[in-house]
């Protein structure tokens, strides 16, 4: 018998607590795959942020910490300056890294902190019941804008990609998707981009991948995936926005 | 111990804690503890440290607790407002059990306040300021030499209860300079040892199966009857603390002193002043200071209560915060009477022994 899939070594055998049709299990995945296909899992060390993701310090299979909520590139900067030899990536959702963690996030990256950063958009507050995030799309309803988001008394959502971009130190900034197959194998080079960027020290990497929540949208996973290439594309387009290790990717 | 040399306060606290083998420390700056961050950023590269200058205090305690949960000697400083923003942090710090030092150099509050000495963070350090049951070991330095020595003291006792450490310092001890002697580096085989010493639970090089360990830096217990039972794991820890780690000094306490001063850091520096003066005029007194604000020296000061003792003056740079805690172990046996200077005033000797000389008419009366 030929083994062709099975749990990456960088997961523990714990059950996932997402919800079904949730994308946290996809991206959770992609990571621990590319951790293993790198050879890193006992060189490696991950920050979980508060969220739904809160739990993600149980998932993945080596030394782990838990975050106060948005301070996740904060605690990897401490653990990447404390452990050089080490590797360091947060995993946060969009209350976390966009609304709470801006500061963190923006100086980390405009540090060129040597870690990776997966951040996870499904444009709303998942763990708490469905608020609204940072990256809550015009005219979206969620249990805080019951009216649906309006742009003139709160603002528009705010791009994390574009934003970083504007800093000179990262050194590599992509935002992919998790809503089809394919884009899932794309994501998946993404992820590995980063982290053998980060295996070799050169600098900040960041990975967005833009995600859906059925539980909090009220829809089936299907449902979801459909909507969010129609409504959060044309806010988040999927794009490479930077990668200095290739010539002219600055 | 080497030569002494005359620095400021907040120079030599930065100073042993390097030597007392801190090679990360994260800071923002504030004033009056801005030439603590300084000197770091000036000696920390020599040592082969990593200095960071934090974009907020938020982001410096979070560092803090990355370096400090990947088993490293650890530290942040700031004043005042500053440590209110790392109340986040050192609450997360208390519930993952991380070692870590925190120097507030005190000035005066609510809000903004001024940039003079103040002791108006008492509650915050020794009663929470964070949120949860959480215990700080607090230590209130009342000279350079001392302030120095708790950088050693702060680290010994973080490492050895897994617990962060405050070190209460105010801009009086941060500012001004006194003679100081530093204990050495320590040797390169005693920071391997330092490096090693937290790797049964901190962060650190992974191996393969079967040796492979999964270490979680965390305070969530998302279960109440795990956090029930980590909690109470907390308590008993804080119990060990104050059984073990109660620090005190007696200045001219005698069997039969009539009167007794109790006070911690600057304030207390000045009450010595007044009871020199004081003794010479014949009155019998004495101070208590607690070097240890937290855990708190309740039975030295009920000890020190001999038959012959008529009142108690506490005196804080404060409303008054201190005074509780000498209350709880005076048990109301004797008058309790309090002298406060707030605003970042200092009081002097002079209105120390004006206080003394009416708490001795009423008690003539």
């Amino acid at each position: 018998m030929q083994v062709i899939a099975q749990r990456p070594k960088s997961l523990t055998d714990l059950n996932f607590t997402y919800c079904p049709g949730c994308t946290h299990g996809i991206s959770h995945r992609l990571i621990a795959e590319a951790v293993d296909e790198l050879g890193m899992r006992n060189i490696m060390m991950g920050v979980a942020p508060v969220g739904c993701s809160v739990f993600a310090y149980k998932f993945f299979n080596f030394d782990m910490a838990e975050a106060a909520h948005g301070r996740a590139p904060a605690v990897a900067t401490g653990m990447k300056r404390a452990r050089p030899n080490m590797h360091v990536f947060t995993y946060q959702g969009d209350g976390d890294l966009a609304a709470i963690g801006t500061s963190e996030i923006i100086h980390a990256a405009n540090r060129g902190e040597k870690i990776s950063v997966f951040f996870v958009n499904n444009a709303i507050y998942g763990m708490t019941g469905g608020q609204m995030a940072p990256t809550t799309l015009p005219g979206m309803k969620t249990s805080t804008s019951p009216y649906g988001r309006d742009e003139k008394d709160i603002g528009y959502p705010i791009t994390a990609c574009e934003l970083l971009n504007t800093l000179r130190a990262p050194y590599y900034i992509e935002r992919v998707s998790l809503l089809s197959p394919q884009d899932i194998l794309k994501a998946k080079k993404a992820v590995l981009k980063a982290m053998t960027y980060n295996k070799e020290n050169r600098g900040f990497t960041f990975v967005e991948f833009v995600s859906t929540c059925p539980t909090n949208w009220g829809m089936t996973p299907l449902d979801a995936q459909k909507w969010a290439k129609e409504n959060m594309y044309p806010f988040f387009p999927v794009k490479l926005f930077r990668d200095k290790g290739v010539e002219g990717g600055e | 111990m080497g030569e002494k040399v005359l620095m400021k306060g907040n120079e030599a606290v930065a100073e042993a804690a390097i030597r007392a083998g801190c090679r990360h420390y994260f800071a923002y700056p504030i004033t009056p503890q801005s030439e603590l961050i300084e000197y770091m950023s000036r000696m920390m590269p020599k040592a082969g440290g990593t200095f960071l200058q934090a974009e907020s205090e938020l982001a410096a305690v979070n560092m803090v607790y990355g370096a400090a949960g990947c088993g490293k000697r650890a530290m942040t400083s700031s004043s005042s407002p500053g440590i209110s923003l790392k109340m986040e942090g050192i609450s997360y710090m208390a519930g993952a059990e991380l070692p870590a030092v925190v120097v507030n150099v005190q000035r005066g509050g609510p809000g903004l306040g001024d940039i003079q000495p103040s002791q108006g963070d008492y509650f915050q350090a020794t009663k929470g300021g964070g949120h949860g049951d959480y215990k700080l070991i607090v230590l209130a330095p009342n000279s350079v030499q001392e302030f120095a020595d708790m950088a050693d003291l702060a680290f010994e006792l973080a490492d050895k209860y897994r617990n962060p450490v405050m070190i209460l310092s105010d801009g009086l001890l941060g500012q001004m300079m006194e003679p100081v002697e530093f204990k050495p580096h320590k040797t390169e085989k005693e920071m391997e040892q330092l490096d090693k010493q937290h790797f049964d639970w901190c962060m650190h090089h992974n191996q393969d199966e079967p040796n492979h360990h999964h270490h979680e830096v965390n305070s969530l217990e998302i279960d109440p009857k795990v956090l029930e039972k980590h909690v109470i794991k907390l308590g008993e820890k804080y119990e060990k603390i104050k059984a073990n780690e109660v620090r005190y000094e007696e200045y001219k306490v005698t069997d039969d002193c009539e009167y007794l001063i109790v006070a911690f850091g600057t304030a207390a520096r000045i009450a010595k002043s007044a009871i020199d003066e004081l003794n010479e005029e014949g009155v019998k007194i004495g101070l208590i200071r607690p070097i240890t604000v937290w855990p708190y020296p309740y039975e030295a000061i009920a000890k020190a209560l001999t038959p012959s003792v008529k009142k108690i003056l506490v005196t804080e740079l404060n409303l008054g915060q201190m005074i509780e805690d000498v209350k709880l172990a005076v048990e109301g046996k004797v008058p309790v009477e309090f002298l406060g200077k707030v605003g970042g005033i200092l009081f002097t000797p002079q209105e120390i022994k004006d206080k003394i000389k009416g708490m001795q008419g009423e008690t003539c009366k």
